[in-house]
């Protein structure tokens, strides 16, 4: 018994050093950037200037607006494709799942640098006659105020986190029930999506939302190598002059996406845990 | 809410027999008309910037006559001299920082698993779920503030390595298990939680030590989920670009940063198709790990499912 206890004490106190370790490898850096951006010291003084000075800073408000913009569409584009193919997934073709699963795992493997590339020279193509309908095309797909080409891409790489959302989402929900139900009292498609299947699913469509949103600022490869600036672009061609407001903006943006996406996954944890009778 | 990688649950779907309802035929046309527009789409916007990659990375323009050729010089000259050291450089930093973060990841994972709290066990899910995905740029510019050249960690790293440097090849080694670490966690808690106490118990009751536990039972077991999570960790610090440009503004060799500045024009008159070789170069190794990666990852499904 003795042996037992001193056993157990052993373990506890291995497991609290790792936790320790990797906890002051994960919040050191934050820490360091909180107290950098508010202690000056060579004025020897604390100061929350770097936070309010980002308001006024030059092309902040231009990028957040236009991030915001091409993140809404991403989010839009994505939810078209992908909510009909889930459900039919979900009631129909079980047999395509592997495949939908598959899609969704590319872009977690597959560089956007290597695909960037190819997707540059594609754009290349269609300037190549001026005043055709594709040269047209081309240029609008990059607007330098609101690049369409970017949700295009964008909508690949959020696919894995939409897929898994949505998913849960799904699976929480009878959904044959619902739509036999529906269907039954004579509701045509579109109104059992819209009025049935979109509320039950709003968890799965919120979660997926917020990780869209999360991912499309935090963005930088595909924005920067084609040359447009959005929020995760500006932060760097800003965090070349002066050192305090880079900073203070990247922990800003770090936190409040990091808070809204542990509030939104937490709910969606509590609420599935809550009903885990029904999905069987 | 697992974000990236909880394994799929296969089978789940089909569970419940179903019986042949009138008109079944008609809603399966819709079902396929339902995933057409994604399976299009998705085909679309991967194939053709692949397409145009490959096309162009046989092509070379000579600069002397201007004619455009057929040939395989892009791809032969990738595999040498600046654009060698490049696909090294990232091959030797991917393969470091994976095996940190894979042992690491694992340990801590383990650690979390033995401990009996329902609301840490979902907090730290869901924290590495968004530390493994959202970090980039902001996670770089953080660092740069704790361990860069005015940073406040700085002088506590220099005193272990007196010559540190957040811009260099131990800079980056310092900064990608931040988002390593995470994904590892994610992707074995989950099957360390599926380890039933039950086994543990048999192994013991028929004589089995702790080490023939983990020997013939639990590594087995846990094996394919740990070369899965291995192989995620290091695809994704192969095909990082953003953090390591953030640092290093691309003196560190590595294969991302390089077809980027040859994208961007840094190249010698008639190589510009270059970035596409390498980026065919590196679609070839990640195909590869995904290869891998796929059947493990049904594999460790099988297990924690039951």
């Amino acid at each position: 018994m003795a042996g037992h206890l001193t056993r157990l004490r052993g373990v506890r106190w291995w497991r609290v050093v790792v936790l320790g370790v990797v906890a002051v490898y994960l919040f050191g850096p934050l820490l360091s950037a909180l107290w950098f951006t508010v202690y000056n010291s060579r004025l020897h003084q604390f100061s929350l200037s770097p936070y309010g000075q980002m308001f006024s800073a030059a092309g902040f408000l231009t990028s957040v607006r236009m991030t915001f913009f091409l993140a809404l569409t991403t989010i839009a584009l994505e939810f078209v494709l992908l909510v009909p193919a889930m459900i039919a997934i979900h009631l129909r073709l079980p047999r395509l799942r592997p495949v939908l699963e598959t899609i969704a795992m590319v872009p977690l493997i597959l560089s956007p640098v290597a695909l960037v590339a190819g997707v540059s020279t594609v754009l290349g193509w269609g300037l190549n006659d001026q005043g055709s309908w594709l040269f047209r095309l081309d240029a609008d797909l990059q607007n330098q105020s609101f690049p369409l080409v970017l949700p295009l891409f964008y909508t690949l790489f959020v696919l894995p986190f939409a897929f898994r959302s949505l998913d849960a989402g799904l699976r929480a929900i009878d959904l044959r029930t619902l739509v036999e139900a529906a269907r039954g009292l004579g509701a045509p498609w579109p109104v059992v999506l819209w009025r049935v299947i979109l509320p039950n699913l709003r968890t799965g469509l919120l979660s997926g939302a917020v990780l869209t949103l999360a991912l499309v600022f935090g963005e930088y490869t595909i924005a920067s190598i084609l040359g447009f600036t959005p929020f995760a672009v500006w932060i760097v061609q800003d965090g070349q002059g002066s050192g305090q407001l880079a900073i203070a903006v990247s922990l800003l943006s770090l936190l409040l996406s990091w808070a809204v996406l542990f509030l939104v996954s937490f709910l969606g944890g509590r609420r599935s845990a809550a009903t885990p009778a029904r999905s069987a | 809410m697992a974000i990236a990688t909880d394994p799929p649950r296969i089978g789940a779907a089909e569970s419940a027999p179903r019986t042949r309802a009138p008109g079944r035929r008609r809603g399966n046309l819709g079902a396929w008309g339902a995933v057409a527009p994604l399976l299009i789409y998705s085909t679309v916007f991967l194939g053709l910037p692949t397409w145009a990659l490959l096309y162009q990375s046989l092509r070379r323009t000579d600069p002397g006559s201007g004619a455009t050729t057929f040939t395989t010089a892009n791809f032969t000259q990738s595999w040498h001299g600046i654009y060698l050291t490049a696909l090294w450089g990232s091959l030797r930093l991917s393969l470091l920082t994976a095996v940190i973060s894979a042992v690491v990841g694992l340990v801590t994972a383990h650690a979390i698993a033995q401990s009996r709290g329902r609301v840490l066990k979902q907090a730290v899910q869901t924290a590495s779920g968004v530390l493994a995905n959202f970090g980039g740029i902001p996670l770089a510019f953080c660092f740069i503030a704790a361990a860069g050249t005015a940073g406040e960690a700085t002088g506590l790293i220099r005193k272990v390595i007196p010559s540190f440097q957040l811009d260099t090849f131990t800079g980056l080694v310092l900064v990608y298990p931040y988002f390593l670490i995470p994904l590892m966690v994610l992707t074995t808690l989950p099957a360390l939680e599926g380890l039933r106490g039950q086994w543990r118990e048999a192994a013991q009751n028929l004589g089995g030590s702790t080490w023939d536990y983990w020997r013939h039972i639990g590594g087995p077991i846990l094996l394919p989920t740990l070369l899965g999570g291995f192989v995620l960790c290091f695809g994704s610090a192969f095909s990082a670009y953003a953090t390591a440009q953030a640092l290093t503004s691309g003196t560190v060799p590595l294969i991302t940063t390089r077809i980027a500045s040859v994208i961007s024009g840094n190249v010698l008159a008639g190589q510009e198709n270059l970035g596409m070789a390498m980026g065919i170069d590196m679609i070839l190794i990640c195909g590869a790990m995904m290869a891998v990666y796929l059947p493990l990852r049904a594999r460790s499904a099988r297990w924690l499912d039951t």
